[in-house]
C-alpha cells in the first residue's frame, strides 16, 4: 500500500539537511548515505548521492526525472550472475 | 457498422460488452459512458441508432485515453524507467516481473513459455 498523501514524501533529515547546505554553499560533492528508503526532491537533481547496496555505495547521479522515486531503487541489492552450467554463460 | 475511436467495430454484442473492444476500455467505463449517454446496457450494437452512436463516440473521444494514445503512454513510461536505471526498469529489460513477485515458480506471463532441458545433454563425470 502506498504512503498516505496527507503526510508527503519522506527523506532522511540529515540527508535533506546536506543537500540543502551544500545547495546554498553552491558545491557538488559525493554523499554516503545508507538511507535507501529517502524519496528523491527535486533540489537533489544534479547531485551525485552514493547508495549503499548492503556492501559498497552506489554513486548515482541524480537525474530529473528520478524525482519521486527512492534512492533504493537504484543501487540494485543483488547481483545475478547466471546459474551454473547455463548454456548462455558458456557461450561466453 | 459502428466505428468507434479508430478501428473497433463490435457488432453482435451487447453494447456493454461492445465497447470494451475498446483498448483502454473496460466493463466498467463501458457502463459509465452508456450511463452518461442514458442508453440501455442491454440494447445489441446493431440496434444502436446513429444518434446513439455519435453520442457514444463523442464521450469516448473526450472522456478516456484510448488505443494508440494509451498504448503509446505505456510504452514511454517503461521506456522511462529503464532509462533512469530503475529496479523496475531492470526487470522489464530482462522480462521478469517488476512488482516483487515470486519468480522461483511461477512468472510465466513474464518469462514466456518454458524453456525445456534439451535431453542428452548431462555430461559424463569421470
Amino acid at each position: 500500500m502506498s504512503r498516505s498523501s496527507k503526510k508527503g514524501p519522506w527523506v532522511e533529515d540529515r540527508l535533506m539537511g546536506r543537500i540543502e547546505a551544500m545547495n546554498s554553499a553552491g558545491e557538488r560533492q559525493m554523499i554516503r548515505t545508507w538511507s535507501r528508503a529517502s524519496t528523491i526532491f527535486p533540489e537533489m537533481v544534479g547531485h551525485t548521492i552514493a547508495v549503499h547496496d548492503g556492501r559498497k555505495h552506489v554513486p548515482v547521479f541524480i537525474s530529473e526525472s528520478m524525482v519521486g522515486h527512492k534512492l533504493g531503487e537504484f543501487a540494485p541489492t543483488r547481483l545475478f550472475r547466471g546459474h551454473a552450467g547455463g548454456d548462455r554463460a558458456r557461450m561466453r | 457498422m459502428a466505428r468507434i475511436a479508430g478501428v473497433n467495430i463490435p457488432l453482435n454484442k451487447r453494447v456493454e460488452i461492445g465497447l470494451t473492444y475498446i483498448f483502454g476500455v473496460g466493463e466498467s467505463q463501458a457502463r459509465k459512458f452508456l450511463q452518461e449517454a442514458g442508453i440501455d446496457p442491454d440494447t445489441y450494437v446493431k440496434n444502436l441508432t446513429e444518434d446513439e452512436v455519435r453520442a457514444l463516440r463523442e464521450l469516448v473521444d473526450g472522456g478516456a485515453m484510448v488505443e494508440g494514445d494509451l498504448r503509446r503512454e505505456r510504452s514511454q513510461s517503461v521506456k522511462r524507467l529503464m532509462e533512469i536505471g530503475a529496479y523496475r526498469g531492470l526487470r522489464h529489460r530482462r522480462g521478469l516481473p517488476t512488482n516483487g513477485q515470486r519468480t522461483k515458480t511461477n512468472a510465466r506471463t513474464r518469462k514466456g513459455p518454458r524453456r525445456m532441458q534439451v535431453a542428452g545433454k548431462k555430461k559424463v563425470s569421470k
